[in-house]
């Protein structure tokens, strides 16, 4: 399972004005994995979602993927390396409907692959193809969400970064949507980078975590062993759902 | 004026009872709303002092007619509308709407032939009963008219409707044929039709085909692009000044300037495009204001160049494509080459069709783009910024891109008003003629060239339409000129039109994506869940 790295982040330092929001974070995601970082709010789980994506820039430290140094490159620049988003809050189109969104995500081909890559998104999420001619502000969130995630994978990514998928979500919503990130890193071997407050869920489904406290990564390992670590069970999951 | 009445006495009022407690209150607002306003007048008397006319009688109209209209809307509207929404217990069925008994077959009849009566004998019915009836008669031959195209409209609603885009190009391609074929057996006389055409095709068919144009144009920046452009008579007055110069200093032909000026503008839009790339929303539209202010007060100092707020005149007509001019004095004059009589109306023709063909290219390159990549990033880039750059698209070029499409057509547009007037000046480029366009745009309906175009008509249809009110003058008396009016009508049409319908006369978006095989299945047409 352990493949090369895929994105490496190190020293990683931003700023908003005069308030640093990171404080040197060093993450790495090998090929194959899914990562999950979770923390509290404010923690700068977004920050850094949003830093390797180029917006906040990070003032020091290097964002490495697939071998390349990606920390200065403009955003769009960044997309086309085949990193794809599910932005926080999901930031779907909401007056197109749910096929012109699916159409913007395969912009990067000039919908090359469309009719195949849309099928693919339909089969993991039967919703949406239901919901084809809607528009997106019509869907409810959880429609939005795997609207956002569909959108995200139409650009066939190397990389899928997620951003508090579950948010705002029923339990049983944010099950479907944490099976489907699932059967797409095993079927298909995705690697899946993912921001999440619902600690529990994230872990359980993650090969490795993160821990990040007030813009620092103050512990990692194997999902298994940070659900099992006594510090983050008080901090996160003690009175959470289990 | 809504006035809230509490629960306990609607339950106990009648109608009537209700509809005199609010046309108090209405009227109450009236007077305080109106006392100073209409009650009041200031002036100036001959030694320049300042003079306070009172008008007790004028306000006291406009006060009870505000309350007899609350008057009549709660105690008689309200009740008709709620009833008409009520089936009848017998028959299960709704009550005729109030469409098909307004529009009768015997009404209509006789207003058909009380228009042709009227029309006919329009030159005679001054010397039968005199001037001021001669006046109220052709306020009915308006009213007669109105009804019986409302009649048709109302009848082939359903064909209107299915048919729009079919029927309306049908018409404007058509139109100066009509009208010169309606003048001409009005005056019985080709020539006559011809010289009456002018007014129609002119005033009417051309000014609101360049409203056309330049609202589909800047429809790209805000309506696709959703960019906030409060100088875009900028563009239109370059185009119209590159032409202006181009062509009287150098001779250089419409044929080849029309697209340099459009390119001249693009370029413009690009450079303003550049500075105003970080802004959004409000402070974009600030700049692009500033931007369309410095145009013009250029235009006005730089009198080397642009011969200041004097403009330039003398601007060469439009020639048909080389082969015919327009000049009377040419020797390849159109009337000459076709031995037909000589007419200026061959000319405003000639520049409607022009006109009408540029309009027709802008709405067939909308069309085309926003189903292009570069259109659907346009429409992304409304709905979310964050969105479409981190989907991999360059926010920088689609920006720039919009900015340049929208200015192209305000381009072409000016060169077009530039050969049309044969004089230009930096008093036709000033902030309300944006406005004006983005009015269009907005009640329109944003994105929707139809809904644009229909707002086109209505608004500068309507004020050109105000000018011919001279029955009016016989109500309101001689020195009443409704033209001044018009901003006010204008104004008031806006309101309305935003309270009725907030996203403008078309509000929906037509989506430009469908599965394969559903591809004539719109989603308008398809319930929600079902598509």
């Amino acid at each position: 399972m352990a493949g090369t790295t895929l994105l490496d982040i190190k020293g990683v330092e931003t700023y908003y004005g005069n308030i640093r929001a990171l404080n040197g974070v060093d993450v790495t995601v090998k090929e194959g994995e899914i990562v999950a970082l979770i923390g509290a709010n404010g923690a700068g789980k977004s920050t850094l979602m949003m830093t390797i994506f180029g917006a906040p820039r990070a003032r020091t430290g290097t964002i490495t993927f697939a071998g390349t140094d990606i920390t200065q490159l403009p955003t769009h620049e960044i997309a086309r390396m085949r990193i794809a988003q599910s932005p926080e809050g999901r930031r779907i189109f909401p007056r197109m409907t749910v096929m012109e969104n699916l159409q913007m995500g395969a912009s990067l081909d000039n919908l090359k692959h469309y009719d195949e890559d849309v099928e693919k998104v339909f089969t993991l999420f039967p919703r949406l193809k239901e919901r084809i001619a809607q528009r997106g502000g019509t869907l409810s969130g959880g429609e939005q969400q795997m609207l956002s995630i569909g959108r995200a994978l139409m650009a066939r990514p190397k990389l899928l970064l997620l951003d508090e998928p579950s948010l705002g979500l029923a339990p049983l919503i944010v099950k479907q949507i944490f099976d489907a990130i699932r059967e797409l890193n095993r079927t298909q071997g995705l690697t899946v980078f993912l921001v999440e407050q619902n600690a529990f869920g994230a872990l359980k489904l993650a090969t490795r975590g993160y821990v990040m406290v007030n813009g620092n990564v103050t512990m990692s390992g194997t999902g298994k062993e940070l659900l099992a670590n006594p510090e983050v069970r008080a901090a996160y999951l003690e009175g959470g759902h289990h | 004026m809504a006035v809230t009445v509490s629960r306990e006495s609607d339950s106990v009022a009648t109608p009537t009872q209700r509809a005199l407690k609010e046309a108090f209150y209405a009227g109450a607002i009236a007077l305080g709303l109106f006392v100073l306003f209409i009650g009041l007048k200031t002036g100036q008397n001959m030694s320049n002092e300042l003079v306070l006319t009172q008008r007790w009688g004028l306000l006291a109209a406009v006060v009870i007619a505000t309350a007899v209209g609350r008057f009549l809307y709660v105690a008689y509207g309200q009740p008709f509308m709620a009833n008409q929404k009520i089936a009848n217990v017998a028959t299960g069925l709704l009550p005729a709407s109030v469409g098909s008994r307004f529009f009768t077959l015997p009404a209509f009849i006789v207003a058909v032939v009380a228009m042709v009566l009227l029309f006919v004998f329009n030159g005679s019915l001054a010397g039968w009963v005199g001037a001021e009836p001669a006046g109220y008669l052709q306020f009915l031959r308006a009213l007669a008219v109105i009804y019986v195209l409302a009649c048709v409209i109302y009848y082939f609603r359903a064909f209107i409707h299915a048919n729009f885009t079919k029927l309306g190009i049908t018409a404007l391609v058509l139109y100066p044929i009509l009208v010169v074929a309606v003048l001409s057996l009005n005056a019985w006389s080709i020539a006559g039709g011809l010289q009456g055409s002018l007014k129609w095709v002119d005033n009417f068919g051309i000014q609101i085909l360049i409203y056309v144009m330049l609202a589909w144009g800047l429809n790209i920046v805000v309506g696709l692009a959703g960019l906030l452009d409060l100088g875009y008579v900028a563009f239109y007055a370059l185009g119209a000044y590159a032409y202006a110069l181009l062509a009287t200093q150098y001779g250089l032909s419409f044929w080849i300037l029309l697209p340099a000026a459009g390119c001249m503008a693009a370029l413009w839009g690009v450079l303003l495009g550049f500075p105003v790339l970080r802004l959004r929303g409000d402070y974009l539209a600030i700049v692009t204001l500033a931007f369309g202010e410095i145009i013009r007060l250029v235009l006005i100092n730089w009198r080397e160049v642009t011969n200041g707020s004097a403009g330039i005149s003398g601007i060469p007509k439009v020639s048909f494509f080389g082969l015919m001019t327009f000049n009377v004095s040419d020797p390849n004059y159109i009337a000459k080459v076709l031995h037909i009589a000589t007419s200026s109306a061959y000319y405003k023709i000639f520049l409607y069709y022009l006109i009408l063909g540029l309009c027709l290219l802008t709405a067939f390159v909308t069309i085309r783009l926003r189903r292009l990549p570069v259109g659907r990033a346009w429409e992304a880039l409304r709905e979310d910024e964050i969105a479409c750059r981190s989907l991999g698209i360059n926010t920088t070029t689609t920006k720039l891109t919009a900015f340049a499409t929208g200015a192209m057509f305000g381009g072409f547009a000016g060169s077009f008003f530039a050969a049309r007037q044969g004089f230009v000046s930096p008093e036709s480029f000033v902030f309300l003629e944006s406005a004006i366009i983005l009015a269009i745009v907005v009640l329109g309906g944003m994105g929707s060239l139809v809904g644009i175009a229909v707002a086109a008509m209505v608004m500068i249809g309507g004020t050109e339409a105000l000018r011919e009110l001279d029955f009016l003058k016989q109500i309101f008396g001689p020195d009443f000129t409704p033209e001044l009016y018009r901003m006010l009508l204008f104004g008031m049409a806006m309101v309305i039109v935003m309270l009725w319908k907030p996203r403008g006369f078309v509000g929906s978006r037509e989506p430009t994506a469908f599965l394969k095989e559903r591809r004539a299945v719109s989603s308008s047409f398809t319930k929600e869940g079902h598509g």
